[in-house]
């Protein structure tokens, strides 16, 4: 059987501005492999609606995210094939009969399998898919929950301008058995958006913007209150309140797998102490556990990498909040939203950006579309694909758009603009690592921008030393994209391997071959993109791009000369210590020894003893 | 502290008090440095092959001019004051006519809390530098290595004094039987009577077994000596002064590979770089190679080993820095035969032509034309 990738694009993935080169290698070595169609089609639904927004959708907007259709047969089954427009989402699949078929061979006719063969919703998908949300393990699930809701949080309360506290609870029911809560003094969300946020997948507006923010780490809200809903039958509970002179809302939401569609089980108004702000409640199974992939590792790092942030933190086992306390009061600058950079688009993308532009000759639609394409440069492309610049975009074949596609690798195009990023900053750094971990020496540096295939992004590394840090053990690597905390697939990461790419040892640390160094030290990474490019669609490690190696090592290299000189000027102080140990414990014997040969009174070697050490003391400070 | 109920109430030796005069006397320089609010410095010979002349009328490595001289100061605070109490310990033993090995020179240290050594091999290097500090005979200063000196049988008589009745004591070697007389560690007072021809000095145990077993020095009117592997100074001492007192001549039988001639050999005959400050009395000059020389592996077509790397390294190194090899033409020649022929043979593997083929052949051939030794 055959899939295209191409075939895969529904409705939905058409409206997708971009993709990704390596989910694309991905799929179409799956496609090629033969695989089921099911896997071909999973990478795309996957990164529906990892960016909602809770102040960003206006209603009056027609509908933003279709319900995708696939259709499919039932399971086991070989062939799955969406039709190639993409408009009409449900279809029936071609019968591929054979030349001269034996009507005695066949198993099945496509009439029956027609029969069998229905349309499956994405909330169904994931049903079945949970681990492709973060929902693998329970422990992870615990994590992803509270991940979801408290980058919606701090993504919400960033866009309105607000300082962010965050109060989140995590309170054990049963043995495997949870209850998270987490809430926000942010905007609050309008009563009509509550259902479809909380109750709805895919459904958001950052995910067609091309604009630095959180939540690459997951699906989305919604998929987390599914899980719970899966796991333990209760529902979604949100209170949101947009004023103090609105009244408070209090929804219980669940999601309608079959219809992806929210189903409100409760909705009344209720008394709250938050003038504004959201609070959501999940219940769901799951496991608490401490140490590497925890919920408290990752509260206190996004506590490092949010200093503006303040959270209040209960946990189970303990009594009362644990407090981070907000490090600063100046709050990121906010992203700008461009346009895409021809180096970073694909075929499929440019194809669909073509059809779609509202520009009605080929060199306009450049110009519009993408950023820093000048009329010069867009003169160039269209004669380096042979085509006319004033044709009409809409009406360009298939067999053209990829020449047009060669065409733009094939032109000087100036690098896109670098000032939509929002790096966390030298400074802000410095706070976040100086009230979370004790340490005793703190450098961070920002790199200048710098751009991968089209997409501008930017390297900060911070870098915690001594202290009461563990010395023998490995260096806590923290890794950021966007100031969400990477806690999973360490190994793959391009930071790892451009930390393990650095000889550490340079900068007076000890490193066993092809392993981080060693020492009382924490290391922090972040990377602020448009669009952070993952290895695979779990979200949990950078790609390895030669554009982003470079950049990261930089910045290692940069900060561990500055720790070279910190370690060396610490060693040069304690050698001064052990040298002045030394006096005091070796003098005497000369004294000793002296006295022994000479026979010398008890006064003279006192004498001896302390001229020495004076002639010792002053040649020491006088060098 | 060493005891001192051990304290003779036998006059010191000149010697002896030449010894500690030298002691106090550097002991006073660095009071005085002190006092006078300056740094006190003690200067050492630099101890290794590179600061060593080779003089062939003297017929020993003689110590070249280089000295490394030790400021106290706040790096070597620590040595100095191990030095300092290593040379308090040895005015001790003389003073009281004392020694002590140099495992139990450790153990003493061991009562200067701070300034104690962790390791033997610490307080070796102090003792060394102590040694060479004063340029005498470590047992002069009362240390004794802890080696054996190395086995005699033959034609000789030792005349030696009981210690405390001071009775002369002649002990003859002959009449050890398949046993053998052992050398002292010191060997100054010791005087001979001889009428051998030769002293013929062996590697191995295992070759110095066999001779004595048949007799050998009944057949040769010789002395028989073994060496154990690289000659202890005693050894080469006892060697020496045997040779001197009766004028005979020395002949050598070792391995023939570049351990067996640069090592053992060339240490017996000139000494060695270590020492290099007390060659004169541990060298024996008059010493010639009888075997196994690389022009007998192929005469006697004797069985092989290839040469090791580190053999082959040894060997070059010594033809580039060996000052005793690069003087003597006939030894660069040899060396860089065996290098050529790629091989090392044992003394043992004469053993290929018959167990006693070397006694019955080899040493008696060889003897027949002591001018055709190497140097």
């Amino acid at each position: 059987m055959i899939v295209r990738p191409s075939l895969v694009s529904c409705s939905l993935l058409l409206r997708e501005r971009r993709d990704r080169s390596i989910r694309g290698k991905a799929q179409a070595k799956r496609a090629a492999a033969g695989s089921r169609a099911k896997t071909a089609r999973r990478p795309r639904i996957d990164r529906g609606p990892r960016q909602l927004s809770f102040t960003e959708l206006p209603e009056a907007k027609p509908e933003p995210a279709p319900q995708v259709k696939i259709v499919a047969k039932s399971a086991g089954s070989a062939a799955v094939r969406p039709i190639e427009s993409g408009q009409q989402a449900k279809v029936e699949a071609p019968a591929a009969a054979p030349a001269s078929p034996r009507s005695s061979d066949r198993r099945e006719t496509a009439e029956s399998m027609a029969a069998r063969q229905r349309e499956i919703s994405v909330s169904e998908f994931f049903t079945k898919n949970r681990h492709l949300l973060g929902f693998d393990n329970p422990q992870k699930a615990l994590l992803t929950a509270i991940k979801e809701a408290v980058d919606n949080s701090l993504d919400a309360c960033e866009e309105a301008g607000i300082l962010p506290t965050l109060n989140i609870d995590i309170q054990q029911l049963a043995e495997d058995r949870f209850r998270v809560a987490v809430v926000d003094n942010g905007p609050g969300i309008v009563r009509a958006q509550v259902p479809k946020i909380f109750g709805k997948l895919l459904y958001g507006s950052k995910f067609h913007t091309l604009k630095q923010a959180r939540g690459q780490q997951g699906i989305g809200i919604s998929a987390a209150g599914m899980y719970g809903l899966l796991t333990t039958g209760k529902s979604v509970v949100v209170i949101s309140r947009t004023a103090p002179v609105k009244p408070a809302h209090y929804y219980e939401i669940q999601i309608d797998t079959r219809k992806n569609a929210p189903q409100i089980i409760t909705d009344s108004v209720i008394e709250w102490d938050q003038p504004h702000g959201t609070r959501v409640e999940i219940e769901l199974v799951g496991t608490y556990k401490k140490g590497r992939h925890s919920v408290d590792d990752y509260i206190r790092q996004t506590a490092i990498a949010n200093p503006h942030c303040e959270i209040f933190y209960s946990f189970p086992g303990v009594d009362g909040a644990q407090h981070f306390p907000r490090a600063s009061e100046k709050l990121p600058p906010e992203p700008r939203e461009i346009k895409p950079h021809p180096y970073g688009v694909e075929l499929g993308a440019l194809i669909k950006m073509l059809k779609e532009t509202k520009v009605r000759n080929l060199v306009g639609a450049l110009r519009r579309d993408f950023s820093r394409v000048s009329p010069r440069v867009a003169f160039e492309i269209c004669q380096a694909a042979e085509l006319r610049p004033l044709s009409n975009p809409h009406s360009i074949a298939i067999t053209e758009a990829e020449r047009l596609y060669r065409a733009i690798n094939s032109v000087k195009i100036m690098s896109p603009p670098t000032n939509c990023l929002s790096p966390i900053g030298e400074e802000q750094i410095l706070a976040g690592m100086q009230k979370e971990i004790p340490a005793s020496f703190f450098t961070a540096i920002t790199r200048s921008p710098a751009v991968y295939r089209g997409n501008p992004f930017q390297i900060e590394v911070g870098m915690a030393y001594g202290g009461s840090l563990p010395a023998d053990d490995l260096v806590d690597l923290l890794r950021f994209a966007n100031r969400v905390p990477l806690q999973y697939q360490q190994s793959g990461c391009a930071i790892t391997k451009a930390a393990l790419s650095i000889d550490w040892r340079s900068y007076g640390l000890s490193q066993a071959k092809g392993a981080l160094p060693a020492g009382p030290m924490a290391l922090f990474v972040h990377i602020a993109s448009v669009w952070v490019p993952f290895t695979s669609e779990s979200k949990e490690a950078i790609a390895a791009y030669p554009e982003i190696m470079r950049e990261l090592r930089l910045a290692l290299q940069d900060c561990g000369r500055r720790l070279a000189v910190h370690i060396r000027a610490h060693r040069r102080e304690a050698e001064e210590q052990k040298k002045k140990s030394y006096i005091e414990r070796y003098i005497p014997h000369i004294g000793i020894a002296l006295r022994e040969i000479l026979g010398l009174p008890q006064k003279t070697e006192e004498e001896l003893v302390t001229t020495l050490r004076e002639v010792l003391e002053r040649s020491r400070t006088t060098r | 502290m060493p005891e001192k109920q051990m304290l003779s109430s036998r006059p010191l030796s000149t010697a002896s008090k030449e010894v500690l005069k030298a002691i106090k006397h550097s002991a006073l320089d660095i009071e005085k440095k002190i006092l006078a609010r300056k740094k006190p410095t003690m200067k050492f010979p630099v101890r290794s092959l590179s600061n060593v002349r080779y003089h062939p009328d003297k017929g020993f490595f003689e110590i070249a001019g280089q000295k490394k001289e030790r400021t106290l100061t706040v790096n070597t605070v620590k040595t100095f004051a191990q030095t300092l109490r290593m040379i308090a310990l040895s005015k001790d033993l003389v003073e009281s006519d004392d020694i002590a090995t140099k495992r139990e020179a450790y153990y003493v240290s061991k009562n200067w809390e701070d300034a104690r050594f962790s390791e033997q091999p610490e307080s070796d290097t102090v003792m060394d530098d102590v040694e060479a500090y004063f340029s005498v005979n470590r047992e002069q200063l009362g240390f004794v290595p802890e080696e054996k000196g190395g086995d005699v049988a033959g034609r000789l008589i030792v005349i030696d004094r009981d210690r405390d009745t001071g009775k002369v004591l002649r002990i003859d070697c002959t009449r050890f039987g398949t046993g053998a007389y052992s050398i002292p560690i010191t060997v100054e007072h010791l005087q001979f009577e001889t009428r051998a021809d030769f002293i013929l000095v062996i590697e191995t145990a295992g070759m110095f077994q066999r001779l004595v077993k048949h007799n050998y020095w009944k057949k040769a009117n010789c002395i028989l000596i073994s060496m154990g592997g690289v000659p202890t100074r005693a050894c080469r001492r006892f060697i020496r002064r045997l040779a001197d007192y009766q004028k005979i001549p020395v002949y050598v039988f070792v391995d023939g590979d570049p351990y067996g001639i640069t090592n053992i050999y060339r240490t017996l005959k000139v000494g060695s770089g270590n020492a290099a400050h007390l060659n004169e009395f541990f060298c024996v000059p008059q010493a010639t190679f009888l075997g196994i020389t690389p022009q007998d592996i192929v005469d006697y077509k004797l069985p092989t080993h290839p040469l090791k790397d580190v053999d082959v390294k040894r060997a070059r190194d010594a033809i580039k820095n060996d000052p005793f090899i690069r003087h003597h033409t006939p030894w660069v020649a040899a060396m860089e035969q065996l290098l050529r022929l790629g091989v090392r043979a044992e003394q043992q593997a004469l053993a290929k032509h018959g167990l006693n083929y070397v006694i019955d052949h080899y040493l008696p051939e060889k003897l027949r034309h002591p001018e055709r030794f190497l140097p």
